[in-house]
C-alpha cells in the first residue's frame, strides 16, 4: 500500500532522528533531555497513525491470464470429499509405525485418479495445490495427477516455482501440444524447445502419427548431439513400424554406437526387416538339428568372429568379462533373428517341438535365453507361451524362462486373461514367495480366478504359521489389485484362528489385521469407485 | 432441519484434531472397517465400537448438537481430546457411511446414553451454577473496587516506568536497540507482568522481536514504540478521554471486563476460524457476520497449547445465536451467548468493497483505535495477482490492489486463493491492516461453497 497526504519527509526526519538518539539530534524548538525524546515519541505516534489512516491501495500489478476453461464436469461432492481425504494422508504427517487395520489411503490415489480421468472429471479449484504437491513428491503419480489436474492445475504450476516439474512433464511449458495442424508452432518448438520439451512433443506426435514424427526427427538428424539422438530413437519404440525401416538403416552408420546398437536392436524387433533377414541367416548358420543320432538333437556351431557385417548390424563385439566372446556373439545373433524363421530351419517343428528338442554340448542355457529375449523384443506370444511352459512345472520354470524376471517379461506378451491365469496356476503350485514380480505385470483388478489364487496362498501362508509380514508386498498389491467383489470372500479369515504349535507366536492375530485391512480397503475402493461412477446418475 | 443437513464436511471434522498426527490417524479410522454397533441420533449425538488390539473393542460417542463445539468420550487410554477415534467416528459421520446414518428411531446403547445424560444434565447445571456465579461476585462490589484501584495502581506504576525505558531508548537510539537485543525486551515485559498489565507486555515482547528485523525495521520499531507510548499516555491521562476511547485503552493495557453489550440475535455466518499458538496457549479465532445486523464480530476461544480450544464452528454455516460486545470504541471482540440450534448451511455471502473501501474502513476505524492491527472486510471482485515475490488482490474493474501480508504469503492457503480464482475474480474475506490484507476464506463465482484458506 502507499501513503498519501504531506510528503513523508518529515517522518523520514522522525525515523533519523529516532535512531540516532535524541542526544545527538535534537527536534527542533525542544530542549535535549528526557523532554525531547518524550516529544519525538509524541510526534511519531502522531504521525504513525496519520500514516496508517492515510494506507490507500497500491497500483495493480498485470493481471495473470486467465486459467483456460476445463470442459470437464464437475466432480460428484461425495468423490470431491474423498479426494480431500486421499490427499490430507501425506507420508510424514505424522504416525508410523504398525499399519494397523486402517487401509493406507496414499497407496489408492494412483487408482482413484485413473477411475476420476477415465470418467472425465474435472477437480475442484481447491483441491489442486495439494494434488500437485503430492505429485510432487511421488514421480510415479505425475501422469495420471496432471492429467486430472486439467488446465487449470497447469496455469497455477506456471505460478509456483514448487510445481515446475509439472511444466517440465508438458511440452510447451504447460500450454497443450500444438495439434497436427499447427504445423508452425510444431517447428518452431522443435527448433527451440528444451530437450525435455522436444522429447514430449516428439513422443506425443508419434503417438499421434508415426511417420510424421520420424519425418521431423529426420529434418534435424545430423545436427543432434549424440546422448540427444539416442533418446529421440528410442520414442520411435512406441508406433515401431516397416515404413521406420529406412531410417533405421540409416542409424546403423551412426557415430555414436549406442545409437548404432539401439537402430539395430529397433530393426530387430521388425520381423520383415532387411537386419532381421541379415540376422536370420547367420542365426540359422549356427543352429542345426541333428538327425544322425537316437533323437533329434539341436546342434549349436556359435561364430568363430565377428566381422565387419555383423559389427553394423549391432552385435557388440567384446564380450563383458567372465563371458566366452563366441557365446556372446551367438547369443546376440539369435536374440535378433526373427523367432518365425526357426521352425523352417529345424524341420517344421512348433516352438514348443524345439523347445523339448535336447541341446548338444550345454548349448541350451544360452539359445533359450536369447529366444526369451526375442520373444520379448518381438512380442511373440506363441513363443512366449512355449518358452514359459505350463506354470506347475516343476522348478516353475518353462524351457527357457530361467529368472523371474524373463519370466514376467513374457507374460507381459500374453493377453491378459491368459497371464492372469498362468499366475494363478503358478501360485497355486508354488506359494506365494516368488509370485510378487509375476503378480506386477497382471492387469488390475485381477481376474477372478488369480484373486482366488492368492486368497487361498495367503490362506495356506497363514496355516503354515509364518507372519504376514512376510508377505506384506503381496498383501499390498492384493490391497490394490483385487476385485472389490472378492471381499466377502474374505469374512472367513478375519477370525483369529486357534494357534498350532509350530506357529510363529502372535501371527494369528496379526494375520487377521492384515485381512481386516485387505477388507477394509477393498470396501473402501468399492464406495470410491461409486462415488465416481454414480455421478451420472446422481446427475440425471 | 434434518440431521443430515448439518453433517460436517471432512476439513471441519479433521479441524477439530488436537494435532497432526491425530488428524492423520484419525483418517485412517474414517472408514468402515474396524466400525461395529455405529449409529447417530437426530438429537445430534453419533456413537460406534472401534475395534482395538486390546480385549474389547473402544466405545466411542460425540455429542455433536451443543452449538459451542462437540463433546468427546472414548475408552481408549489415550489423552487427547478429541482422540482418534472421535474423529474417525466424526469422519465416517460425515462421509455418510455404514450405519452412521440418522434415524428418527434410534437410540443410543445404554453406554453411550449414559453419557449423553449425564453431559446434559450436567451443562444444564452449568448454567445454573453460572448465574449464581455472577450473583456471587458482585456481592461485595466495595471490595472488588478495591481490588480493582490496587491493580489500576500497579498498572500505572508499570506505564510510567515502561515511559522512562522508552524515553531513554529514543535518548540513546533505536540503533543502540539492535545491540542491547532481546534481553532488555524480555525483562522489561516481565516487569509489565508484574505490574498486571498484560496488554503492555505483550506490546514490549513484540518490540524485543522487531530490532533488527530485515528491511526497514527502523521504521517498524519506531512505529511500535510510539503507540505503546500512545498507549501508556493514554492510561495515565485516561480520565481526560472520551468513555469509549478510555475503554478501550483498558481493554489494549490488559484489564479486561466481561461482555457488557445487549445480546444480539441473529442468523451469525461462520466466515472464518483459524488458531494462532504461542508457547503456553492456542487462541482460536472466529470472525462471525451477522446476516441481518451486518454486523461483523470476533469470538475468540482458548486451549492450552497443543489442544484445540473447544469452540469449533465449520466455516460457510450459520449459526442462530445471541451475541454480546465486549466494551470498548470499536471493539469488534463479542462473546457467544445462547444458540437457538446447530449450525445450517446457508447461501448467504457478505456483502464485499473494493480494494479502495477496504483500505478507508481499516483508516477510520484508527479514530476509535490507534492501535488497531487490522480490519475484518469482505472484498468483491478480487484477482489475486503475483506481483515480484509477493501477491496482491487487484480490483477485477480498476488498477488499484491491496499486498497479501508477507506471512500471507508464505502460507499454503495462498494457493488454495489462486487456485479458486483461476485468474479470475473472487469473493475474498480477510483482515485488511497496515501490514496489507490477510485472506481468509474465498468464495468462486457461482453457487460455490466457502473455501477456508487457513
Amino acid at each position: 500500500m502507499t501513503s498519501t497526504g504531506t510528503p513523508s519527509a518529515s517522518w523520514e526526519d522522525l525515523v533519523a532522528m529516532a535512531l540516532l538518539g535524541t542526544d545527538r539530534r535534537t527536534p527542533s524548538g525542544v530542549a535535549p533531555g528526557r523532554s525531547a525524546s518524550s516529544a519525538l515519541l509524541d510526534a511519531a505516534a502522531a504521525e504513525t497513525v496519520r500514516r496508517r489512516a492515510g494506507l490507500r491501495p497500491g497500483r495493480a500489478a498485470p493481471r495473470p491470464e486467465p486459467a483456460p476453461e476445463d470442459p470437464r464436469p464437475a466432480l460428484p461432492a461425495a468423490a470431491a470429499r474423498r479426494l480431500a481425504r486421499l490427499l490430507a494422508d501425506r507420508p510424514g504427517t505424522g504416525g508410523g509405525g504398525r499399519r494397523g487395520t486402517a487401509p493406507d489411503l496414499m497407496e489408492l490415489l494412483p487408482q482413484w485418479l485413473a477411475a476420476a480421468n477415465a470418467r472425465g472429471f474435472a477437480p475442484p479449484a481447491a483441491a489442486l495445490p495439494a494434488l500437485l504437491d503430492s505429485a510432487r513428491g511421488r514421480t510415479d503419480l505425475r501422469p495420471a495427477a496432471l492429467e486430472f489436474a486439467g488446465p487449470r492445475g497447469l496455469w497455477l504450476a506456471r505460478l509456483n516455482p514448487d510445481w515446475r516439474f509439472a511444466l517440465r512433464s508438458t511440452p510447451g511449458g504447460g500450454t497443450s501440444l500444438p495439434g497436427p495442424e499447427e504445423a508452425g508452432r510444431i517447428g518452431k518448438l522443435w527448433q527451440e524447445g528444451l530437450f525435455a520439451e522436444r522429447v514430449a512433443l516428439l513422443a506425443g506426435i508419434r503417438s499421434r502419427d508415426p511417420d510424421a514424427a520420424r519425418a521431423l526427427l529426420e529434418s534435424t538428424w545430423p545436427t543432434e548431439r549424440a546422448e540427444d539422438r539416442l533418446m529421440f530413437l528410442d520414442s520411435l519404440r512406441t508406433g515401431l513400424g516397416p515404413r521406420d525401416e529406412p531410417f533405421l538403416e540409416q542409424a546403423l552408420a551412426d557415430r555414436s554406437r549406442n545409437v548404432r546398437s539401439t537402430a539395430a536392436e529397433l530393426l530387430s524387433a521388425l520381423p520383415g526387416s532387411a537386419l532381421a533377414a541379415r540376422m536370420a541367416v547367420r542365426a540359422a548358420a549356427c543352429v542345426a538339428v541333428d538327425h544322425m543320432r537316437d533323437t533329434p538333437t539341436v546342434l549349436v556351431e556359435a561364430p568363430h568372429e565377428c566381422d565387419a557385417g555383423m559389427e553394423r548390424d549391432g552385435v557388440v563385439p567384446k564380450a563383458p568379462p567372465g563371458r566366452g566372446e563366441r557365446s556372446w556373439w551367438l547369443g546376440q545373433l539369435v536374440d535378433s533373428a526373427p523367432l518365425g524363421s526357426w521352425p523352417a530351419r529345424l524341420g517344421g517343428r512348433t516352438p514348443a517341438e524345439i523347445l523339448a528338442l535336447p541341446v548338444a554340448d550345454d548349448w541350451a542355457g544360452e539359445l533359450h535365453a536369447a529366444w526369451c529375449r526375442a520373444a520379448v523384443r518381438q512380442r511373440d506370444a506363441g513363443w512366449s507361451r512355449a518358452l514359459l511352459g505350463v506354470p506347475s512345472a516343476p522348478e516353475a520354470g518353462g524351457p527357457g524362462a530361467v529368472s523371474l524376471a524373463e519370466r514376467a517379461k513374457l507374460l507381459g506378451t500374453l493377453p491378459a486373461g491368459e497371464r492372469a491365469d498362468w499366475v494363478a496356476g503358478f501360485i497355486a503350485t508354488h506359494g506365494l514367495s516368488e509370485a510378487f514380480q509375476l503378480l506386477g505385470v497382471c492387469a488390475v483388478p485381477w481376474a477372478a480366478p488369480l484373486g482366488r489364487a492368492v486368497l487361498d496362498a495367503l490362506n495356506i501362508a497363514r496355516d503354515a504359521g509364518s507372519y504376514p509380514w512376510s508377505f506384506s508386498g503381496v498383501m499390498g498389491l492384493a490391497e490394490r489389485c483385487l476385485d472389490p467383489a472378492e471381499a466377502a470372500r474374505l469374512d472367513g479369515l478375519l477370525a483369529v484362528p486357534e494357534e498350532p504349535e509350530d506357529a510363529s507366536p502372535g501371527a494369528g492375530g496379526y494375520w487377521a489385521e492384515a485381512f481386516q485391512r485387505l477388507g477394509t480397503t477393498l470396501r473402501l475402493r468399492a464406495v470410491m469407485s461409486e462415488e465416481l461412477g454414480a455421478a451420472g446418475n446422481a446427475a440425471g | 432441519m434434518t440431521q443430515q443437513g448439518v453433517r460436517w464436511t471432512t476439513d471441519q471434522v479433521l479441524a477439530l484434531a488436537p494435532d497432526a498426527t491425530s488428524r492423520k490417524a484419525g483418517s485412517k479410522l474414517g472408514a468402515a472397517g474396524p466400525w461395529s454397533g455405529t449409529g447417530s441420533s437426530e438429537e445430534g449425538a453419533v456413537w460406534g465400537l472401534c475395534r482395538s488390539s486390546g480385549s474389547g473393542p473402544y466405545r466411542t460417542v460425540v455429542d455433536v448438537a451443543d452449538a459451542s463445539g462437540p463433546a468427546y468420550t472414548c475408552s481408549c487410554p489415550s489423552r487427547k481430546s478429541p482422540c482418534k477415534h472421535a474423529l474417525g467416528l466424526l469422519l465416517l459421520w460425515s462421509g455418510g457411511e455404514g450405519a452412521v446414518r440418522a434415524r428418527a428411531e434410534a437410540h443410543a446403547p445404554d453406554w453411550a446414553e449414559r453419557w449423553l445424560a449425564a453431559r446434559r444434565g450436567r451443562t444444564r447445571g452449568e448454567e445454573g451454577a453460572a448465574a449464581e456465579g455472577s450473583g456471587a461476585g458482585s456481592a461485595d462490589p466495595e471490595a472488588a473496587r478495591r481490588r480493582a484501584e490496587r491493580r489500576a495502581e500497579r498498572i500505572t506504576v508499570g506505564a510510567a516506568e515502561l515511559e522512562q525505558r522508552l524515553a531513554d531508548l529514543l535518548r540513546s537510539g533505536l540503533a543502540t536497540a539492535g545491540r542491547e537485543g532481546y534481553g532488555l525486551w524480555e525483562e522489561t515485559a516481565a516487569r509489565m507482568v508484574d505490574a498486571q498489565a498484560p496488554g503492555l507486555a505483550a506490546r514490549v515482547r513484540e518490540l524485543g522481536a522487531l530490532a533488527g528485523s530485515g528491511p526497514g525495521w527502523p521504521v517498524r520499531l519506531l512505529e511500535e514504540c510510539a503507540l505503546l507510548h500512545l498507549l501508556d499516555q493514554g492510561w495515565l491521562h485516561r480520565e481526560h478521554l472520551p468513555a469509549a476511547l478510555a475503554a478501550t485503552v483498558r481493554t489494549r493495557v490488559g484489564l479486561t471486563r466481561p461482555p457488557d453489550g445487549p445480546p444480539l440475535r441473529d442468523d451469525w455466518l461462520v466466515l472464518a476460524q483459524y488458531d494462532v499458538s504461542d508457547p503456553k496457549l492456542t487462541t482460536r479465532r472466529i470472525w462471525l457476520h451477522g446476516v441481518a445486523s451486518d454486523r461483523t464480530a470476533l469470538v475468540l476461544s482458548y486451549g492450552p497449547a497443543g489442544r484445540a480450544p473447544d469452540l469449533n464452528l465449520p466455516v460457510g454455516l450459520a449459526l442462530d445465536a445471541e451475541v454480546s460486545a465486549y466494551s470498548g470504541a470499536g471493539q469488534r471482540r463479542a462473546a457467544l451467548g445462547e444458540q437457538f440450534g446447530p449450525p445450517v448451511p446457508t447461501a448467504v455471502r457478505p456483502a464485499g468493497v473494493t480494494t479502495a473501501e477496504a483500505a478507508a474502513r481499516y483508516g477510520s476505524a484508527l479514530r476509535d483505535d490507534p492501535w488497531l492491527e487490522s480490519v475484518p472486510v469482505t472484498l468483491d471482485g478480487v484477482v489475486p495477482t503475483p506481483d515480484g515475490a509477493s501477491w496482491q488482490l487487484a480490483d477485477a474493474d480498476g488498477d488499484t490492489a491491496l499486498p497479501l501480508t508477507p506471512s500471507a504469503t508464505a502460507r499454503p492457503g495462498l494457493w488454495r486463493l489462486v487456485a479458486l480464482s483461476g485468474g479470475g475474480p473472487v469473493t475474498v474475506f480477510g483482515e485488511c491492516g497496515h501490514r496489507g490484507f490477510t485472506p481468509l476464506t474465498a468464495w468462486p463465482p457461482g453457487p460455490a461453497e466457502a473455501v477456508p484458506l487457513c
